[in-house]
């Protein structure tokens, strides 16, 4: 039960989570990032998680500031590069809880190659991947994610290149949990965040969010509000859905839901396993998986 | 009786009208009203009809408004909160 | 504080420069290593994968280099020693993260096996070309440590140093080996753990909320904290302020990067470190570094034995860059003669630092073997002419 419905509590529920010395923060009017910031702290909370050993690891992009916005211990890395951070942080220290929180760019273009072999070793990642379907920071630049027939500075005559269906690579990679929401989807996204956080491997959460400076006036599609309007007209929640059939486009269907929820060994699990069936007694196992405090008591 | 109410800070606000549009029962309006960065914040109209469910706070990108629910004992007539805890002492009450 | 005995592998040993290395980063306390195969370099991390599990640690074999490179400073900012391994393609990948290491002061360790270059270049074979590199790979003003090994004894040994001046200047180290000094066999001695000194992380003492991750307080290296202690630090490679928020102003930018250059540079008297032997009375100084010091000293031995003055001046560290002594020598001698596997790299740092008080002589060798030492002996004999 989330504090938020206890009588008398009047603050703002997110604002213990952030830095408030550093408000106002940089995103535009009718941006999305702030409300998955909002769906994060509420999974937080209702997830109990304990804060001193949680940690927030972000690449570059308007998404990438979550980072230097949480009161937690967090990294603002290079571009594409956040999980391979995030996998070094979690690697030498297995008790930290590790949340990756990037936009579609960072992840998926130049953090592809980390993005596919980290879902791959199924590391004990959370990555909440928010996708605006453009490069926002940098001024409107299409990504891999951009549907087809989009105006963007690189693509002014419209885009035409196929786009990432994330949802399906991230399946095909290995996944163990696989949610798309949009930013319309406040509850459901802060439940779907509480799920990966008592998931133990490589989860990965995509939120459909909408980028008005560039990506919704160059489209004349509107501002932020109509974009989340088209988000509620056309999302179809389809929990479990085979994920090759989730792709999108620039107004079509939205197929939101839990696509992948499954079990599997994570990547110290299965080290450990490997080192102590050809070590046996040699292997010194400094990892003390169980007694990883991903929770607070 | 109003169940619930609001705090909006309204020089955070940006005006992107994500709280008017997804409350459930239609309790804020953008105000003609400006803040110091010239836009509209919102304002209760209907007061009476917060439920105090924060999904005005779910959605605000800027962290600019929140909802909460008044007690029974609190809710006579006058609306306001009661007195906020401060921040760290609520976070480590959780 | 000491190694711990677990790691060190003391005893007298015949094993090539590469695996030195390896037992150089066990010793000096490393327990995390992210690595790419890139040949010569990568029986480093071989020998660390099939050692670590057995003393504790992990070693995980990243996708690419841009991985490696920043995985170790993950596992840093949890609470790891780390380093990673490359060749002349793989150091050019990293560079981005060698930047971004020196800008959030994470003390790390990249050990660069050189090869011929560039591109692709001779993968199994010697060369000293990545020794600006090294320097200025990544882009804007930073400065770092980097040291020279010339015998697998030396990998051993200053692998342990540049843990060392890692964690006490909060800087990425660059070993520059090159392809022989990695595959050479010789003797490597390895001490006891006692006999190995440490130097501590910079870990704060102070309170949370107290503490700031980027404040100098007056010196020039701030102290540090680890993730998961309660903290709540921030960390970014944009230009920051003390409490490590971005900041990005002129005034930050001038404060943040001049520190970061002036903690190196400043301290240069106690990092440099450099080897220098019949210097005082000759005539021509032959200033050399990692395997091609071992050739020049053949060629220096032949100079001499036909009656010339020459001294010999070997470049334990590369970078802090010996600038005194170089400056102070050259007023000595008639030239200072630069073998190198480049075109002239090092050399042109010589030739700065003599400021016109004597001839520099660079002895190019394009790399893919030793220079023969006749080479270095003609220019010793040119020079004094």
């Amino acid at each position: 039960m989330s504090t938020a419905e206890q009588t008398g509590c009047a603050i703002n529920l997110v604002e213990p989570f952030l830095r408030m010395d550093r408000m106002p923060h940089i995103w535009c009017p009718g941006c999305g990032i702030g409300t998955t910031v909002n769906c994060f702290a509420r999974a937080l909370l209702d997830s109990r998680v304990n804060m001193k050993n949680l940690v927030v690891v972000s690449g570059i992009g308007c998404t990438g500031r979550v980072a230097g916005y949480l009161k937690v211990d967090s990294f603002h890395t290079t571009h594409g590069r956040a999980i391979p951070f995030a996998t070094g942080l979690k690697l030498a220290n297995p008790k930290l809880n590790v949340v990756v929180y990037s936009g579609d760019g960072d992840l998926a273009a130049i953090g592809g190659n980390h993005l596919i072999h980290a879902a791959r070793r199924n590391v004990d990642l959370k990555v909440i991947c928010v996708n605006n379907l453009i490069y926002g920071m940098t001024g409107g630049q299409s990504a891999p994610t951009t549907p087809g027939n989009v105006i963007t500075s690189t693509s002014p005559y419209g885009s035409f290149d196929p786009s990432f269906n994330l949802a399906h690579l991230m399946d095909a990679a290995g996944a163990v949990y696989v949610a798309r929401w949009t930013v319309f989807h406040v509850k459901q996204l802060a439940r779907s965040m509480s799920e990966a956080f008592a998931k133990t491997g490589f989860s990965f959460i995509e939120v459909i969010s909408p980028c008005p400076t560039l990506y919704q006036r160059r489209n004349r599609m509107g501002d932020g509000l109509s974009a989340l309007q088209y988000y509620k007209q056309a999302s179809r929640v389809k929990h479990g859905a085979p994920t090759g059939e989730v792709g999108l486009t620039k107004s079509g269907e939205i197929a939101v839901g839990k696509f992948i929820d499954r079990v599997r060994p994570d990547y110290l699990e299965l080290m450990r396993a490997q080192m102590q069936e050809s070590l046996g007694e040699r292997y010194v196992d400094t990892l003390d998986l169980e007694e990883c405090q991903c929770q607070e008591e | 009786m109003a169940k619930g109410s609001v705090t909006i800070v309204v020089e955070r606000c940006k005006a992107c009208g994500f709280c008017v549009e997804f409350c459930p029962t239609k309790v804020l309006a953008l105000s003609s009203a400006f803040n110091a960065k010239g836009y509209h914040p919102p304002q209760v109209v209907a007061p009476e009809k917060c439920s105090g469910c924060d999904l005005c706070g779910m959605y605000c990108p800027d962290f600019a408004i929140y909802g909460y629910k008044t007690s029974e004992k609190t809710a006579a007539g006058d609306g306001l909160p009661p007195a906020p805890k401060p921040a760290k002492e609520a976070a480590n009450a959780r | 504080m000491h190694a711990e005995p677990a790691g060190v592998l003391t005893g007298v040993h015949f094993m090539d420069g590469d695996h030195a290395c390896c037992e150089g980063c066990l010793a000096a306390g490393a327990r995390f290593s992210a690595g790419y195969p890139i040949t010569p370099s990568t029986e480093v991390v071989e020998r660390f994968a099939a050692r670590i599990p057995t003393i504790g640690g992990t070693f995980i074999q990243m996708e690419d280099e841009l991985a490696a490179s920043i995985a170790v400073q993950g596992a840093v900012w949890a609470g790891a020693k780390a380093f990673t391994v490359t060749s002349g393609p793989g150091f050019s990948l990293m560079m981005e993260h060698i930047g971004f290491a020196a800008m959030t002061e994470t003390p790390c360790v990249f050990i660069d096996v050189q090869r011929g270059g560039p591109s692709t270049g001779l993968p199994t074979l010697p060369a000293q070309g990545d020794m600006m590199q090294c320097r200025w790979g990544s882009h804007g003003d930073y400065a770092i440590i980097a040291l020279c090994p010339n015998s697998p004894q030396e990998c051993f040994d200053l692998t342990v140093k540049a843990f060392n001046l890692a964690e006490k200047y909060r800087v990425p180290v660059m070993l520059m080996l090159d392809e022989v000094v990695g595959h050479m066999t010789e003797k490597v001695v390895i001490p006891p753990a006692e006999a190995i000194a440490l130097e501590p992380r910079r870990l704060t003492t102070k309170p949370p909320g107290e503490f700031k991750p980027y404040a100098a307080d007056g010196g020039m290296v701030p102290e540090m904290a680890h993730a998961g202690e309660g903290y709540n630090f921030h960390v970014t490679g944009l230009t920051h302020d003390e409490r490590g928020y971005p900041n990005m102003t002129p005034k930050a930018q001038g404060l943040l990067v001049t520190r970061l250059k002036d903690k190196i540079c400043k301290n240069a008297g106690q990092i440099v470190e450099f080897e220098a032997e019949g210097c005082e009375g000759a005539e021509a100084v032959v200033v050399s570094y990692g395997i091609t010091s071992r050739v020049a000293q053949r060629a220096i031995d032949l100079a001499r034995q036909k009656g010339l003055k020459a001294g010999r001046f070997r470049l334990i560290t590369a970078w802090p860059f010996p600038v005194k002594e170089i400056c102070r020598l050259a007023g000595q001698v008639k030239a200072l003669i630069v073998p190198e596997l480049n075109l002239g790299q090092m050399s042109l740092e010589v030739e700065r630092c003599a400021a016109g008080q004597c001839r520099t002589v660079s002895v190019p060798h394009a790399g893919g073997s030793v220079h023969d030492p006749g080479d270095i002996l003609a220019a010793i004999e040119e020079a004094m002419r």
